[in-house]
């Protein structure tokens, strides 16, 4: 699993360095929050605690990331929610992604906070707990039913539109990073010579083509 | 200094020798060829200058920003860039302060760009010549009205714009498809050497497109390298812009003057009828600026054309300049467009690779029904082919994640097997004029110059219509031939039954138009006004038809016409 972005630890998408730059020590740190965070097992002083450690043991170069429009647990909701519709789009900045074109849009941002709030609010009412600090089960509860367009109740109604949304700009966040770039495979955007297909596709289209 | 008693309106005692208006297409060509024929040019741009090395978004990536080429405020979230953060500037359906309207039951939107190059910056760089049936479509079948020009007297000057422009493609003795002067094309992309199997499997010609990018060096500009994003203009110069190929190579002449961020307001006619000065308002100044001059030619796009003609009114020519016949306005076309997706399961397992290309369908399909008896509907279209592994942008995943649903590696798995599984097909056919469809002079409302807006009346006949139920059918015959299923519709402004909306496909055209008759056309086969002879027009406002090719080479060599036509007539001091 990919880290999701935390305001206090990552510099902004365009100027963060490639995961790879990192510290290895630190990876495995942020890693292991983020796996806590998702099983909901660690505690909110205990992340506190992490978090102070980590931007400790930061290469002193790194700027924090200063929210723009979102509060901190927007952004952290954001972070996490989008992790969990694309893994790795945490670590492909749709957190700091989504607060940049919040703080130029307030249409824009009012569907976020209020599906967060909607959000939180459903999870509240089922189990008492805020959708962050919900346990992965009862995330899965949530989600399973805004998820899919099939679920449309009244009541469900604005979770299944937040999550549509949540998902495209998930989606499109990941997809648009360098991680996310490679993953759907992606080769253009280059100077060629002379523009060819190779043989080997060539090949698999003579094989699969039914004309 | 400010005077209480001085005039608003500046006028400068020079007179100039040929104040072109527009610099895209066909402004860009009357540059070109007059600056060369060593006539004086004063070129007025409603936009600012262009930069390509600046202005040029080529070679970047949405990681490159911050929003991801969302924009900053995620303005391709809210529709406000049609043709994505990356197209080259500028182009918009709705300019701030510049409005348009349409009648009451009328839908038409009208792409616009103010800036050096004009729409020429972005545009798909397909390059069509018009075929002989073309200039003589009421020879053909009856409908709409002969051109005042023969394909034999437009095919030289076809010769002269694709040699100097660059454009590539096959020779192919299809005759709704003449042949050109033509460079290599590239080979087709791994889909399109499965569409061409289906398309020959089911009888339609599938061969080059032909397309204004140079695939050797040309006249300085070095040969494409293979990006495939066209559309955000090319700081090679590598494919045809009037702004680089045309008007910056045109200023090394000395002939050539350009007044930017001018919006034309009318042109002015004197005691003898002539036109004597050009009106336009400085931008940057909010002041009126009245420039003489000997002759001037139109280029300002087909509706701003007819726009500036209807408001030059005066006591001689009270419905607007050149306009005694009433047709100015009159006879606005614009292409038919419909388009399909679907979906080719076995593409999800070929090898990605590097399907970049040049930007825009490496096949066409020209119109393959011309000879057949008893069709449904008049006249043709041809086809134009999508897909491959396009850049990833925002937007590009929205389609899988509605089909799929869910989250989780599941999702992005399904996600990343969907990337290249599409092909799209877009019709382009041809409208007949009607009486329905036209522009005209909207009484209640001016623009933020004080000009006097354009109102649109815009309605589809029959013959369009059963038209795009033929695109429909043959897309899908196609599909399913390639062994795929149709997945949806394809072109985004469209109406119920999946036309496109009038305008959107941005071949609007006919509104000045020419004939050999002054009482049923504005202007003569030179595109030279009936009416005012140092008036001439050399955008697509003349056009007579609208045939299923797109308008731009067609553009460049009437205009490179007319340009011959008033050097020599200004020579003769006729003009």
């Amino acid at each position: 699993m990919s880290d999701p972005i935390r305001p206090e630890e990552i510099a902004p998408a365009a100027s963060q360095p490639e995961a790879s730059a990192a510290p290895a020590h630190r990876r495995d740190l942020l890693r292991a929050i983020a796996a806590a965070a998702l099983a909901g097992s660690l505690s909110e002083e205990a992340a506190a605690q992490v978090h102070q450690h980590v931007a400790a043991a930061k290469p002193s170069q790194a700027v924090p990331y200063k929210l723009k429009f979102l509060n901190a647990h927007e952004f952290e909701t954001i972070a996490v929610l989008s992790e969990i519709i694309i893994p790795g789009a945490g670590a492909a900045g749709a957190a700091p992604f989504i607060d940049l074109l919040s703080s130029n849009n307030p249409e824009f941002a009012a569907r976020f906070t209020g599906g967060i709030l909607w959000l939180d609010h459903e999870c509240d009412q089922r189990f008492q707990t805020s959708f962050l600090a919900a346990s992965a089960a009862q995330r899965a509860e949530v989600l399973d039913l805004i998820a899919y367009r099939k679920n449309r109740t009244p009541a469900l109604g604005p979770g299944i539109e937040f999550f549509d949304l949540a998902r495209r700009i998930a989606s499109d966040a990941y997809f648009t990073s360098r991680e996310g770039v490679k993953a759907i495979g992606f080769m253009g955007n280059a100077a060629l010579p002379e523009f060819k297909v190779p043989q080997e596709v060539l090949d698999y289209v003579n094989k699969h083509s039914p004309v | 200094m400010y005077h209480h008693g001085m005039p608003q309106v500046i006028r400068t005692p020079e007179v100039h020798d040929v104040v072109v208006i527009g610099s895209g297409a066909g402004g860009g060509t009357v540059t070109h060829v007059l600056a060369n024929l060593g006539v004086k040019v004063t070129l007025i741009e409603a936009g600012p200058l262009l930069n390509p090395a600046r202005d040029y978004k080529e070679h970047k990536m949405p990681y490159d920003y911050d929003h991801r080429a969302a924009g900053p405020a995620g303005e391709s979230y809210e529709g406000k860039y049609p043709f994505g953060f990356f197209l080259a500037p500028n182009g918009y359906w709705d300019i701030d302060g510049e409005p348009y309207t349409t009648a009451p039951g009328n839908k038409f939107r009208w792409f616009r760009s103010r800036i050096l190059g004009g729409r020429t910056n972005h545009y798909g760089r397909i390059t069509l010549r018009f075929a002989d049936y073309d200039f003589q479509p009421r020879s053909f079948d009856g409908l709409g009205d002969n051109w005042p020009v023969t394909y034999d007297e437009i095919a030289p000057y076809y010769d002269k714009a694709e040699r100097f422009i660059g454009v590539c493609g096959s020779r192919e003795g299809i005759r709704s498809a003449p042949d050109g002067q033509f460079m290599t094309p590239p080979p087709p992309r791994a889909h399109e050497v499965v569409v061409q199997r289906a398309s020959r499997s089911l009888g339609i010609p599938c061969i080059p497109s032909r397309m204004s990018i140079i695939t050797k060096n040309h006249n300085g500009r070095p040969a494409c390298h293979w990006c495939g994003e066209c559309g955000r203009g090319c700081i090679t110069a590598s494919n045809y812009s009037s702004s680089q190929v045309q008007i910056m190579p045109a200023l090394k002449t000395g002939n050539v003057r350009i007044i930017a961020n001018a919006m034309a307001r009318e042109v002015i006619t004197g005691p003898s009828g002539k036109v004597t000065a050009v009106s336009y308002v400085d931008k940057a100044t909010r002041t009126e600026r009245q420039i003489r001059c000997r002759a001037v030619v139109l280029a300002a796009s087909a509706c701003e054309s007819a726009r500036l003609l209807l408001n030059s009114r005066s006591p001689r020519h009270p419905n607007g300049l050149s306009n005694a016949s009433g047709v100015v306005g009159r006879y606005l076309t614009d292409t038919v467009g419909y388009g399909l997706s679907g979906r080719i399961p076995y593409f999800a397992g070929m090898p990605r690779y590097n399907a970049d290309g040049y930007g825009g369908g490496h096949l066409y399909m020209p119109w393959w029904e011309l000879e057949k008896k008893n069709k449904e509907f008049p006249r043709g279209y041809h086809i134009e082919i999508g897909g491959g592994y396009g850049m990833p942008t925002v937007g590009s995943t929205h389609g899988s994640c509605r089909r799929h649903e869910g989250y989780g590696e599941e999702l992005k798995k399904k996600i990343i097997a969907d990337y290249g599984v599409t092909v799209g097909f877009s019709g382009r056919g041809e409208m007949i004029p009607n009486q329905d469809t036209y522009c005209e002079i909207d009484p209640n409302v001016a623009d933020r110059w004080g000009i006097p807006v354009l109102r649109f009346h815009f309605q589809w006949s029959d013959h369009e219509r059963k038209m795009v139920k033929h695109m429909h059918q043959t897309f899908t015959a196609l599909i399913e031939r390639m062994g795929g299923t149709v997945s949806g519709l394809r072109n985004p402004e469209r109406e119920g039954d999946g036309i496109s909306v009038g305008g959107s496909i941005i071949h609007e055209l006919g509104t000045v138009r020419m004939g050999n008759d002054r009482n049923t056309s504005a202007l003569n086969k030179y595109c030279q006004s009936h009416e005012v002879n140092n008036l001439f027009v050399a955008d697509a406002a003349p056009f007579v038809s609208n045939p299923d090719k797109n308008p731009t080479l067609t553009i460049n060599a009437m205009a490179w016409r007319t340009s011959e036509y008033l050097a020599e007539e200004m020579r003769k001091g006729n003009v």
